[in-house]
């Protein structure tokens, strides 16, 4: 047992070898892991975005006064409604199918469909993680900022977003990390990124344990990297919170 | 500096436990057991001939389940495997193996499963023997063993009828080819120019040849290059498709077993030569593939 053991850790340099430094594979596995980040960030910028236009319509609705309903915004409330519930009621795997073998079925821009099917995905996320800072910020805070002669969008840009955007903080870097994940999913329609290169490399040297090991290694430290970075981005916010 | 430290240990940790998990998954061999819910016993009528007593009596083998042969297979590639729409299987690898099975005195299971999980079932001891139209390469003989061949498997390129690509030299210009993931026709093809191939980046793998058609129709891809059996099943389903005159490759199909599991290979092929002598697994090849 031992002996097997032992026999099984001297292979272990050689499999690791032809995965990654025979005919320069390390290379395919940078480019995957490229396709990856890049796709990922382009995602998430198109999320925010969306997201944002979703969670400041469905908040504008809510906080209408009664008896003052706004005939457009509950249009727009309703269409918003029915985005998050379609994206967040079927799963991601099958979305991204369905934009690569449905919708864009004659598309060979794998990296666009991924794009557009991630970052739908992620708006309906984000747009629920900023209603929620948005409506986590004390109403009084806009009155206030109105009756000091503040329009709409002032009071928003000025006195509710700098507020909500610290507490939303948290739960968007924790959408950016599941959506860099997800980003293998994306493997199913054919885009090349990092598990897809991984896949391939174990199908071409019948070993797939270290090619997949190693691509849990570079997904694991992109995210220890990022929880990092937000980590100090969070301690720079608080510095001028009153203790 | 503090935070530093603790990050460096948590990724460390990190490291440490995956490496724990690798070894364990090397450490069962043999005695890894197939999910419940993937496993199917098949409703394939036995084509054995009645005279059953000619059990070989080869070395004693044993098989991943007393009294079960386990066949991993990928049943998405007609006429050599597809499934039933009662949720069985059946093809010509699927009666091949029942044939041989019988042969063996044991019940046939049919684990399906992706072509590449399904070549790494029998490596890791999940299965007993892997079906799937496996080409024995050199590649693949350093780490499973083979059976005696039973079937030649002959690749061959799919195209639009309008399409530009007429020839297999033509296939050089496609922009795109489109092949079933990890089968020798894509390692074929994303092989590097020098080698034969033309690149993987004018390769895209899709998980079944089923996909790798519909992104053909889709106009996605340009060729497929696939197996000629399910080819002719994939153009009779899509019109507008054909078949190129010339062949991509012309291999051998055969029974993979987990590296040195030589008891059961000698059995298999024992079982396998008298099935081959006698005729059945011609007649079983005959039943699928109705003449061109």
């Amino acid at each position: 047992m031992l002996s097997e053991f032992i026999q099984w850790l001297t292979d272990l340099g050689g499999r690791f070898h032809t995965a990654f430094i025979e005919g320069d594979r390390w290379k395919l596995y940078l480019e995957g892991l490229g396709v990856t980040v890049g796709m990922t960030v382009v995602a998430l910028i198109f999320g925010v975005i969306l997201g944002v236009v979703v969670a400041v319509i469905r908040t504008a609705h809510d906080q209408q006064r009664l008896g003052q309903r706004n005939f457009l915004l509950g249009i727009l409330n309703i269409l918003c409604k029915i985005y998050t519930t379609v994206i967040r009621g079927t799963p991601m795997m099958v979305q991204i199918l369905i934009w690569g073998f449905v919708i864009f079925a004659s598309s060979r821009n794998k990296f666009m469909v991924g794009i557009v099917g991630l970052g739908i995905n992620s708006g309906a996320y984000v747009a629920e993680i900023v209603r929620g800072g948005l409506m986590s910020v004390d109403v009084g805070q806009s009155e206030a900022g109105r009756s000091l002669g503040l329009g709409y969008l002032d009071t928003m840009r000025f006195i509710v977003i700098p507020q909500a955007f610290k507490n939303i903080l948290p739960s968007l870097g924790n959408e950016f990390i599941t959506l860099f994940k997800d980003t293998s999913l994306v493997n199913a329609i054919g885009a090349a990124e990092l598990t897809y290169e991984a896949m391939r490399i174990g199908g071409r040297t019948y070993d797939y344990m270290p090619p997949l090991i190693g691509s849990a290694l570079m997904y694991l430290v992109i995210v220890i990297i990022f929880t990092g970075l937000q980590g100090i981005l969070e301690r720079r916010l608080r510095q001028s919170d009153r203790r | 500096m503090k935070n530093f430290k603790k990050l460096a240990l948590m990724g460390l940790t990190a490291v440490m436990s995956l490496s724990l998990l690798a070894a364990c998954g090397g450490g069962t061999q043999g005695s890894a057991n197939t999910p419940a819910d993937n496993t199917e016993t098949t409703p394939v009528e036995s084509t054995t001939p009645a005279g059953n007593s000619e059990t070989p009596a080869a070395g004693e083998f044993t098989t991943v389940e007393a009294g079960k042969l386990h066949m991993s297979t990928n049943a998405a590639f007609p006429p050599y495997e597809m499934t039933t729409d009662d949720g069985g299987f059946e093809g010509i690898d699927v009666e091949v193996a029942q044939a041989i099975a019988d042969k063996l005195g044991l019940e046939l299971v049919v684990d399906d499963m992706a072509f590449n999980a399904a070549l790494t079932a029998v490596q890791t001891g999940q299965s007993d023997i892997a079906m799937a139209g496996i080409t024995v390469t050199d590649d693949r003989l350093e780490v499973m063993d083979f059976s005696d061949s039973y079937a030649t498997g002959v690749q061959v390129v799919i195209v639009k009828e309008d399409s530009p690509i007429q020839t297999i030299d033509d296939l050089a210009n496609a922009d795109m080819i489109g092949c079933q993931a990890d089968t020798t026709g894509y390692i074929y093809c994303s092989d590097t120019p020098e080698n034969g191939g033309y690149g993987a980046d004018h390769v895209t793998a899709y998980d079944n040849g089923a996909l790798a058609v519909m992104a053909l129709v889709n106009g996605q891809v340009d060729a497929v290059v696939i197996d000629n059996a399910p080819a002719q099943e994939f153009v009779a389903a899509n019109p507008g498709l054909k078949i190129l005159d010339t062949e991509f490759a012309v291999e051998d199909y055969a029974i993979g077993f987990a590296k040195g599991n030589t008891a059961l290979k000698d059995a298999v092929n024992t079982a396998l030569g008298e099935l081959i002598a006698d005729g059945t697994v011609q007649s079983i090849v005959d039943k699928y593939i109705t003449a061109e």
